[in-house]
C-alpha cells in the first residue's frame, strides 16, 4: 500500500493511542502516588505493596492485556445484575492493563523518593511547626519530585510502547499498523506504526522532562509550556472522544477480524457489502485474538465476523472424536450457536480454510508423500512449524493421537513468518491455511488428511444475538454473500494482498464489483 | 518560664530520661550538659514535643504544653540543631519565613521580618535573601538556622548542639552572636551541649545530666566551686586544666 494511504490512517490511530496512553498514565499517577505516600506512612506495608506491584510487572504485557478480557467479562457478568454495563473488549481492558503496568515505576519511585528525604529535613520540618500534611506537601513531595518524575517517565515510555499491544484486545492504537502490517506483509505499515509510537513516546517523555525541569528550576515558562502542551494533548484526546460519541448516535455496525490476511479481506467485504446494501455506517474492529473475537460477538461488542465451522466445533464446542462431513458439522454448529449463545449463523461463504499440513513441493515429490499417513514414518526426522494456536488446538491433538505423528521438533511462530520459514528450509512441515495464496506461490504441497481427523473449516458469517433484531437488513445483505466465495477465489484474494501488496479494502472492492456484474 | 516536672521517657521499658524536674527562668539560658546517651537531647525534644514524654509535665509560660497540638506548640518555640536542616528547595528568605508562613502572616510582614532577622544574625539581607542554602558556608547556614528558629518571635529557643560541627573560630563568632541576640530579645533558652567550655561560656545555669537523671544543677561558679560529686568534679577539671595550660603559656610568653 502506498505511503499516503498509510498516513491517512495516522491521525485516527495516533489519537486513539494517545487516549489510551494518557488515560493509563493519568490513572497510574492517581493510584501510585497516593499509594506510595500511604506506604511511606505505614512502613510495615511497604514490602507487601511493592512486592505486589513487582509481580504485576513480571506478567508479560501481552498476557496482561489478554487476561483483562476474561477478567472484565467476569466482572461485567457480576455488574450486569446491578444494571451496570461493562465492555470486556476494546478501550477498557487496554486501559486497565496499561494502568496496572504503569503502577510499579511510579509507585516504587514515590516510595524511594519520599524515603530518601534527609532525616534532618524531616526533623527541621517538624521543628518549625509543620503538620504531617504540610511536611508532605512542602518538604517531602517537592524533594521527592525528581525521583517521582523519573518513575513517571519510565512509565510513560513503557505505556506508550505497550499500548501497541492493545490491538488484539480490540483497542485501536498504533499497534493496528503493526499487527495488520505483519500479517499482510505490509512493512510500510509496520514501519509507520513503529516510528509513530516511538515518536509519541519520545514526545511525551520530553514533555514530562520539561515539566520536571520547570518544577525543579521553578521556571514559569517551562511549566507553562509543558502544562500547555499536555493540556492540548488531553483536549485533543478528549475532543476526539466527544466527536465520536456525538457522531455515533446511530451506532455503526462493528465488524470484527482475527489476525490474518484472509480475515482482513473478509471483514472488508462484509463492511462494504453492508454499507452498499443498507447505507449503514460500519466500523472495523481488527486484529482480535481468536477467542476474544467470539466473546466480543456473543456480548454484542461486535456485530459480525467470519469464523470457521471447525474452529467453533473444536475450540468452542470442544467436541472430540472424528468429525462428520461438511454439511453435518455446519448444521451442528448452527444449532449449537443458536441454542447456547443466541449467535446467528448467517451463512457459509462457500470455501473452506482448513488447517492442512504442507511440505515443500519438491520434498513431497522426492519422498513420495501425498497424505498425512505417508508423512508419519518421516516425521521423526523433520521439524514442524505452526502458528501460535496450532499446537494447543484439538486438531493437533487429534493428528498426534490418530496418526501417531511425532516430529523432531515443533516451533510455534507468527503465521506470516511460518511461510518464510518453510521456504527458507528452516522447518520442513507447516500448519498451512488451505486458502493461503502463498501455498501456490511458494510451491508448497498440501498433504491429504486421509483419516479424516481435521474437521471441515467452512468460512461462516456469524451475527451477534442483537443484530437480526436491530438490523434485519444487515443480515439480509450478508446472506447474499452465501456461497459466493470459492477456494480459488479466496486464494487469489489472499495472494493479491500477501504477494502483490494490494490493500485488503481494494481487493474487497474488486471482488464486490465482480460479484455485481456476474 | 519553663517548668519541667517529673519528665520521663521510656523506650520499650528502657528508661532514657528518668523523672526529671527543673525550671528555666524568663530570659535565662540553661545548658543541658552531659555525655552521649545521658538523655539531654531527648529532654530538649520533649519540651517542644518532637518526642512525646512517657510521663511528666512541661509548662511554658505557665501553660501545659499538651493543651496545644504538637505543630501549634512548635510554631511558638524556636528550635535549632546541629545539622541545621535548611530546606534545599527553598531560598534563604523562604527558609527563614517558613514558620510565619505556616502561621498565615502576610507576605509583606514576612519579608520585613526576614530582613530584620538576617540583619540580627549578621547576614546582609540583600546579599543573602535569595541565595540557595547550598551556596552558604557552614557558619552561614547555622546563622540562617537560628534566624529561622526566631522568625515567629518565640519567647523560648531550644538549641541542640547548634555549633557542634563548626570550626573553632566560626563557633566562637556564633557563640558571641548568640550571647548578644538572647540579651537583645531577652530570650529564654535551653541549650544542649557536651562541650564543657561552651557550657561555662554561655550558660546562666548548667544542668549536668547523667543516665537520664540530674547530677547537679547550678551556676557555672557553683559547679566549679562545689561540684556535687566525683563525676561533676571530673567534668569541671578539664576546662580548668586547659585554662591553666593557656595561662602558663601566656605567662611564659610575657616573661
Amino acid at each position: 500500500m502506498p505511503m499516503a494511504d498509510e498516513l491517512a490512517l495516522l491521525p485516527g490511530y495516533a489519537i486513539a493511542h494517545l487516549q489510551l496512553s494518557l488515560m493509563a498514565i493519568g490513572l497510574g499517577v492517581a493510584i501510585s502516588v497516593p499509594t506510595g505516600i500511604w506506604v511511606t506512612r505505614n512502613a510495615r506495608l511497604e514490602p507487601a505493596v511493592l512486592g505486589a506491584a513487582s509481580v504485576l510487572q513480571t506478567i508479560p504485557s501481552l498476557a496482561l492485556l489478554a487476561l483483562m478480557v476474561p477478567l472484565l467479562a467476569g466482572l461485567a457478568g457480576l455488574l450486569s445484575g446491578l444494571g451496570v454495563e461493562l465492555r470486556s473488549i476494546g478501550f477498557l481492558p487496554a486501559v486497565a492493563a496499561l494502568t496496572l503496568y504503569s503502577v510499579l515505576p511510579i509507585l516504587r519511585n514515590t516510595v524511594t523518593g519520599i524515603a530518601g528525604v534527609d532525616a534532618a529535613l524531616i526533623e527541621a520540618a517538624r521543628g518549625v511547626g509543620m503538620t504531617d500534611r504540610q511536611r508532605l506537601l512542602r518538604v517531602e513531595l517537592p524533594l521527592a519530585l525528581p525521583v517521582i518524575v523519573a518513575g513517571l517517565r519510565t512509565a510513560t515510555v513503557w505505556v506508550v510502547g505497550t499500548a501497541t499491544l492493545a490491538t488484539p484486545v480490540g483497542a485501536t492504537s498504533l499497534g493496528n499498523y503493526i499487527f495488520s502490517g505483519l500479517q499482510t506483509r505490509n512493512f510500510t505499515a509496520v514501519l509507520v506504526g513503529s516510528i509513530a509510537s516511538a515518536g509519541l513516546a519520545i514526545g511525551l517523555d520530553a514533555l514530562v522532562r520539561t515539566l520536571e525541569r520547570g518544577l525543579v528550576e521553578r521556571s514559569r515558562v517551562r511549566i507553562g509550556l509543558a502544562a500547555g502542551f499536555l493540556a492540548l494533548l488531553c483536549a485533543l484526546a478528549l475532543g476526539a472522544q466527544l466527536v465520536r460519541v456525538a457522531s455515533s448516535a446511530q451506532r455503526p455496525i462493528a465488524i470484527g477480524a482475527k489476525t490474518f490476511t484472509e480475515q482482513y479481506i473478509l471483514a472488508e467485504i462484509l463492511a462494504q457489502q453492508v454499507s452498499r446494501w443498507t447505507g449503514l455506517e460500519t466500523r472495523a474492529v481488527q486484529s482480535l485474538g481468536s477467542t476474544v473475537v467470539f466473546d466480543a460477538l456473543r456480548s454484542g461488542e461486535i456485530d459480525v465476523y467470519v469464523d470457521y465451522s471447525g474452529t467453533i466445533y473444536a475450540t468452542i464446542m470442544k467436541r472430540e472424536g472424528l468429525p462428520g462431513d461438511r454439511a453435518r458439522v455446519l448444521e451442528e454448529v448452527r444449532q449449537y450457536l443458536a441454542d447456547e449463545h443466541g449467535v446467528l449463523l448467517v451463512g457459509a461463504l462457500g470455501f473452506e480454510n482448513t488447517y492442512a499440513l504442507a511440505m515443500r513441493g519438491r520434498d513431497a515429490r522426492e519422498r513420495r508423500v501425498g497424505d498425512i499417513s505417508g508423512l508419519v514414518p518421516l516425521a521423526p526426522g523433520l521439524e514442524i512449524g505452526g502458528d501460535y494456536e496450532f499446537f494447543v488446538r484439538a486438531e493437533w491433538q487429534a493428528l498426534e493421537s490418530v496418526y501417531g505423528l511425532r516430529f523432531r521438533a515443533q516451533r510455534a511462530m507468527d503465521s506470516a513468518l511460518m511461510y518464510q520459514a518453510i521456504a527458507a528450509g528452516e522447518v520442513d512441515v507447516i500448519s498451512a491455511y488451505s486458502t493461503d495464496g502463498r501455498i501456490a506461490s511458494l510451491g508448497l504441497a498440501l498433504l491429504r488428511d486421509d483419516r479424516g481427523v481435521v474437521p471441515p473449516y467452512d468460512a461462516i458469517v456469524l451475527a451477534s444475538p442483537g443484530l437480526a433484531r436491530r438490523h434485519p437488513e444487515v443480515v439480509e445483505a450478508l446472506e447474499a454473500l452465501a456461497g459466493r466465495i470459492d477456494e480459488p477465489t479466496m486464494q487469489q484474494m489472499n495472494g493479491a494482498v500477501d504477494e502483490h501488496g494490494l490493500a485488503p479494502a481494494e481487493v474487497a472492492r474488486r471482488f464486490l464489483e465482480g460479484l455485481r456484474f456476474r | 518560664m519553663i517548668e519541667v516536672e517529673g519528665l520521663t521517657k521510656r523506650y520499650d521499658g528502657r528508661v532514657v530520661v528518668d523523672d526529671l524536674s527543673f525550671e528555666v527562668g524568663a530570659g535565662e539560658l540553661l545548658v543541658l550538659l552531659g555525655g552521649s546517651g545521658c538523655g539531654k537531647t531527648t529532654t530538649l525534644k520533649m519540651i517542644n514535643r518532637l518526642i512525646e514524654p512517657s510521663a511528666g509535665v512541661v509548662r511554658i509560660g505557665g501553660r501545659d504544653t499538651r493543651e496545644l497540638s504538637g505543630p501549634e506548640l512548635r510554631r511558638g518555640v524556636g528550635y535549632g540543631f546541629q545539622q541545621v536542616g535548611l530546606f534545599p528547595h527553598m531560598s534563604v528568605a523562604e527558609n527563614v519565613g517558613v514558620t510565619p508562613s505556616l502561621l498565615g502572616w502576610s507576605p509583606d510582614r514576612i519579608r520585613s521580618r526576614v530582613d530584620q532577622l538576617l540583619a540580627l544574625v549578621q547576614l546582609e539581607p540583600a546579599a543573602f535573601r535569595d541565595r540557595a542554602p547550598s551556596a552558604l558556608s557552614g557558619g552561614e547556614q547555622q546563622r540562617v538556622g537560628i534566624a529561622r528558629a526566631l522568625a515567629a518571635e518565640p519567647g523560648v529557643l531550644l538549641l541542640d548542639e547548634p555549633f557542634g560541627a563548626l570550626d573553632p573560630l566560626t563557633r566562637d563568632h556564633l557563640q558571641q552572636a548568640l550571647i548578644r541576640i538572647r540579651r537583645e530579645l531577652s530570650l529564654t533558652v535551653v541549650f544542649v551541649t557536651h562541650d564543657m567550655v561552651e557550657a561555662l561560656l554561655l550558660g546562666d545555669r548548667i544542668a549536668v545530666l547523667r543516665d537520664g537523671g540530674l547530677a547537679q544543677l547550678g551556676t557555672p561558679g557553683e559547679l566549679l566551686q562545689s561540684p556535687a560529686d566525683e563525676g561533676v568534679a571530673e567534668l569541671m577539671a578539664t576546662p580548668r586544666r586547659h585554662a591553666g595550660i593557656v595561662d602558663s603559656l601566656l605567662a611564659d610568653a610575657d616573661g
